[in-house]
């Protein structure tokens, strides 16, 4: 091939770069300034941080592991753990940081490190570099692979609601159901919450996997009452959710409803559980009062092979659930089911059958070698205004329980509720069903309401006025003392000196008077003891109403245990029925001489 | 009488490639007669790694499976999980793409400049030839937050949006690198040094090319029109105006020239897309990471590397990790088969070059 003369030339034209500054290399050095969503060294905020352990899971080169650093205590809510970045493994791919729910985790413009010490490329972000605040550069702010939204559940209108006592909540569709599961991260920080220290991550990872009929299973190893802590549990796991810390937290309850209702019936539901019942162990175990604590008790205990029986004083089983939940909460036909079935499993329930009345304590103390009390709060508190046995004035407890029990409460056109908890809404609403105006007065603001929020919002959707910061003074009743009407008057907020929660004071004069047909009291309960021997009551210690328990909700007196409202002050069906779990590990420790450890699956 | 035969291991570390791979040569004096390829020195089971990750955690994986051009494994794993889920795309993550697969097309581009260059002995260009290219690692740096492994294109679109007043900054550098062509042609296309060392080496043999499964440059190389690109647009390439160069010849002359025309058409492409570029969504989001089960399926997916036809096999079955992803680079023919083939006759001193001009990359071949 012949040599042309353009191609000896034309390379020669390079040499006019020779007088150039170079492109890249710049002396003296100066090191390159990272670009503005350069992906560096970590960078976590610790106090952000809740140890969920998100970043250690997503990680596919395993560079991060979650250890325990100085300073930093475990609590509800918060593991104590903080990642630890091996950053001789990590990719800087930042799934970690864009999957973080708290959005404590990000990465920064650093990227130099050079050290002969294999120990060194060890990085605690936020603790071996607080200097990486400063410059944060990759952060999942509006890029998070988290969705934050929860599938909403669909309910019932307002208006359609206050018609009847229908089911307010609808109930996820199985593909809500599992759209909503797959938003979990599986970091199980919820289970600290939870009295019971349900398997929530397992259940909800079952569902979000199409095992509906795992989760159920999962869902009663350690809560016999799986369907109506799905419908109406305070769910206490919601609140330190990890993705609650920048959303809307999981909807553990209505997953834990989705699946339990998949059980139709008692049969499809023992079916799927599928519970190992041991042989009669000859041993027997008397519960008062068929609630969700006693009937917690009496499931592990029969699955376990202990003869157990209940003694409840009502027609029907559930205690509070039954009586006290309104049935567009929770239906009649879901707790019989869920009843049907333990009596299936060998629980015995004595109904009408009244403990120092039908039958003495010092009987059941005979029959039995354990007791387990579970009688709940079923005394009101009065409300000591003047007026206050005037025909029309009732307590909502006494209400919720006529309505429930499917009879007439005359309660008028007008109603007022006195109160600002659970109780409180629930016979607000149930007001409204009847076709009454409510209104509620509540001697707070609405945040301090104990009531929880989606009840307040629901009563507000269905028409009920809520009046806060307003104490009744007097109810006022005509010659027939009939209720009249009902004043009260306006409070302003004092904060607490000692930083407690701020306290109401009646202002001076700002009084009101709302005609009324009825006033509904809901401001608390207590329990009625006077069915116990004066001999077990000096046994046992009663503090403010409530009998004091050790950690297996064990009374002084050995044999005896309670639990429950009488036992706890959460007041709600899960702390029951966690402190009848509890009890069921007592009441085996006791009889079998056993020591089995806490947290052994029972069935 | 026959000359005698020596037996030369060539590489595994030689200048001919990027990565690891050892050439087994037989030479009877300066002539080879007889090739073999040795892989495996960057074996990392890409493939069975991914089986036993989620589908997400797969996607910084993909991107190790090519250093120079990594993005064409992001795409098709991308558009293979979309495939099988069903997953829209919005318009303007299909631009991005685009953008990102071209930048890094030109990228690879300038590597290989180096790298043939440097097999022919003309030191200046790897020089100049990196330096430029560090000017789309400044773009991806900006854009991906990283400047070799991107982890940006994923299933649903890309992971963030350009961030204010890039397209700016890319036009900027497209016009910087359109005015260096011409002074590379000087350097290098019209050097007589690389004319002689390239023209006439290396030769595919246009009947049999199709025969053996070359594609990319390679096989425009031979005269034959073959692009992913044109034949089976994706993204959003049948709105985009370009063409497909072809040389004749087949030999490394002819394969550095089509590279050096696409260069220009990557260019343009990459100025048509910031002009067309719509607004709105960039990310389809897919759920959760940790729950995320893909339907059960299976697609052959395919985009046009800087070496030619990338495939991606992917089957689901259902489940929150991939049953099975094969790899089928170019290199896996380029690199063994046709290696083996073409080297034969030719002189040691070529070895590096021919290997070059094919675009070699062992992890494709070992994956």
């Amino acid at each position: 091939m012949a040599i042309n003369l353009k191609g000896i030339i034309s390379p020669y034209n390079a040499l006019k770069q020779a007088g150039k500054k170079p492109h890249t290399v710049q002396y003296p050095f100066e090191k390159k300034e990272a670009a503005e969503r350069y992906r560096g060294f970590h960078y976590n905020d610790l106090e952000e941080c809740i140890g969920c352990g998100t970043c250690a899971t997503i990680c596919q080169n395993e560079a991060i592991d979650m250890i325990f650093i100085e300073g930093i205590e475990t609590t509800n809510g918060d593991s104590g753990l903080r990642p630890r970045v091996d950053n001789g493994r990590c990719c800087w791919c930042a799934l970690c940081v864009d999957s973080c729910p708290t959005g404590s985790l990000s990465l920064t413009k650093e990227y130099l490190h050079v050290s002969e010490d294999p120990d060194s490329f060890l990085l605690i972000p936020g603790l071996d570099n607080p200097e990486g605040k400063e410059k944060i550069s990759w952060i999942s702010n509006g890029n998070s692979l988290l969705d934050y939204q929860r599938v909403p559940m669909p309910e019932l209108e307002g208006k359609e609601r206050v018609k009847s006592f229908a089911e307010v909540v609808l109930g996820y569709s199985e593909e809500q159901a599992r759209a909503e599961a797959a938003r979990c991260v599986g970091c199980g920080i919820c289970t600290d919450n939870c009295p019971v220290h349900m398997h929530i991550p397992e259940y909800i990872n079952a569902i979000a996997r199409g095992d509906d009929e795992m989760a159920v299973k999962i869902i009663y190893d350690n809560n016999p009452l799986g369907e109506t802590c799905g419908k109406v549990c305070t769910r206490r796991c919601e609140e330190i959710c990890a993705v609650s810390k920048r959303g809307e937290p999981i909807a553990i309850r209505w997953l834990k409803r989705y699946a339990t209702e998949k059980a139709k019936n008692k049969d499809i539901l023992k079916e799927i559980v599928n519970p190992v019942i041991l042989p009669p162990n000859g041993h027997s175990v008397g519960i008062i009062g068929a609630g969700p604590g006693g009937l917690t008790v009496a499931y592990y205990l029969a699955l376990r092979g202990f003869d157990v029986t209940i003694y409840e004083a009502k027609d029907h089983a559930g205690g509070m659930i039954m009586y006290g939940i309104p049935k567009y909460r929770l239906p009649l036909d879901s707790i019989e089911k869920q009843i049907e079935y333990m009596k299936s499993i060998g629980v015995k329930i004595l109904f009408n059958t009244k403990v120092g009345k039908d039958i003495s304590f010092n009987e059941l103390k005979q029959k039995h070698e354990a007791i387990y009390i579970g009688i709940g709060f079923e005394v009101p508190y009065k409300l000591g205004i003047k007026g206050e046995d005037a025909e029309g004035s009732i307590q909502a407890i006494n209400f919720l329980r006529a309505i429930n029990s499917e009879k007439h409460v005359e309660i008028g056109n007008k109603v007022v509720v006195v109160g600002g908890g659970n109780v409180a809404i629930d016979a607000a609403r149930v007001s409204r069903r009847l076709g009454a105006e409510v209104t509620i007065l509540y001697r707070r603001r609405v945040e301090d309401m104990p009531a929880d929020w989606e009840e307040i919002e629901g009563a507000e959707d269905e028409g009920v006025v809520i009046h806060p910061q307003a104490i009744p003074l007097e109810i006022i009743t005509d010659e027939n003392n009939k209720v009249k009407a009902i004043k009260y008057a306006n409070a302003e907020m004092i904060p607490d000196p000692k930083g407690g929660r701020p306290r109401p004071k009646i202002i001076e004069g700002d009084e009101h008077i709302i005609e009324v047909t009825s006033v509904i009291a809901a401001i608390g309960q207590e329990a009625d003891y006077s069915f116990l021997p004066d001999e077990v009551i000096n046994a046992i210690e009663i503090k403010r109403g409530r009998i004091v328990v050790n950690e297996y909700q064990q009374t002084k007196l050995p044999w005896l245990f309670a639990g429950g409202d009488i036992a706890n002050r959460r007041a709600d069906a899960i702390s029951a029925i966690a402190d009848g779990y509890r009890a069921v590990q007592g009441i085996e420790k006791l009889l079998l001489n056993e020591d089995i450890k806490n947290g052994g699956r029972l069935n | 009488m026959r000359e005698k035969e020596t037996t030369l291991y060539f590489g595994p570390q030689h200048p001919g490639i990027t990565g690891n791979m050892m050439v087994k040569l037989k030479v009877a004096g300066d002539t080879i007669v007889k090739a073999e390829t040795h892989v495996g020195y960057l074996h990392r089971a890409f493939e069975k790694l991914m089986e036993q990750r989620t589908w997400m955690q797969s996607f910084p994986i993909v991107c190790r499976i090519c250093v120079p051009e990594p993005d064409p494994n992001e795409e098709n794993l991308a558009r293979a999980v979309e495939e099988i889920e069903g997953r829209e795309v919005p318009e303007r993550a299909k631009y991005i793409r685009v953008m990102v697969l071209e930048l890094s097309r030109l990228a690879a581009y300038f590597l290989w400049m180096g790298g043939q260059a440097g097999t022919a002995g003309l030191y200046t260009v790897p020089q100049w030839s990196v330096g430029d290219r560090d000017y789309i690692l400044d773009l991806f740096e900006e854009l991906t937050g990283g400047r070799i492994y991107h982890m940006y294109i994923w299933a649903g679109g890309v992971r963030r949006d350009l961030p204010g007043g890039f397209p700016d900054k890319v036009l900027r550098t497209m016009d910087y690198i359109e005015s260096r062509l011409p002074e590379y042609d000087k350097l290098m296309f019209e050097n007589a040094i690389f004319q002689k060392r390239a023209k006439g080496i290396g030769v595919i043999d246009k009947d049999k090319a199709m025969e053996w499964g070359v594609v990319g440059p390679p096989l425009r190389g031979c005269g034959i029109q073959h692009d992913v690109r044109k034949d089976e647009p994706y993204e959003v390439y049948d709105k985009l105006d370009f063409v497909v160069p072809t040389y004749e010849g087949g030999d490394i002359w002819a394969r550095a020239m089509v590279r050096r025309k696409e260069m220009e058409q990557s260019i343009s492409i990459i100025r048509q897309v910031i002009e067309k570029m719509p607004g709105g969504e960039y990310y389809n989001k897919v759920p959760n990471p940790l729950n995320w089960y893909v339907p059960p399926g299976e697609t052959y997916v395919k985009t046009e590397s800087a070496r030619g036809e990338f495939g991606y096999y992917v089957v689901s079955d259902g489940s929150l990790k991939p049953r099975r992803i094969h790899v089928r680079g170019p290199a896996y023919v380029h690199g063994v088969s046709l290696l083996e083939n073409i080297l034969v006759g030719a002189n040691i001193s070529d070895v590096a070059m021919i290997m070059n001009s094919l675009g070699v990359c062992p992890p494709e071949i070992e994956r």
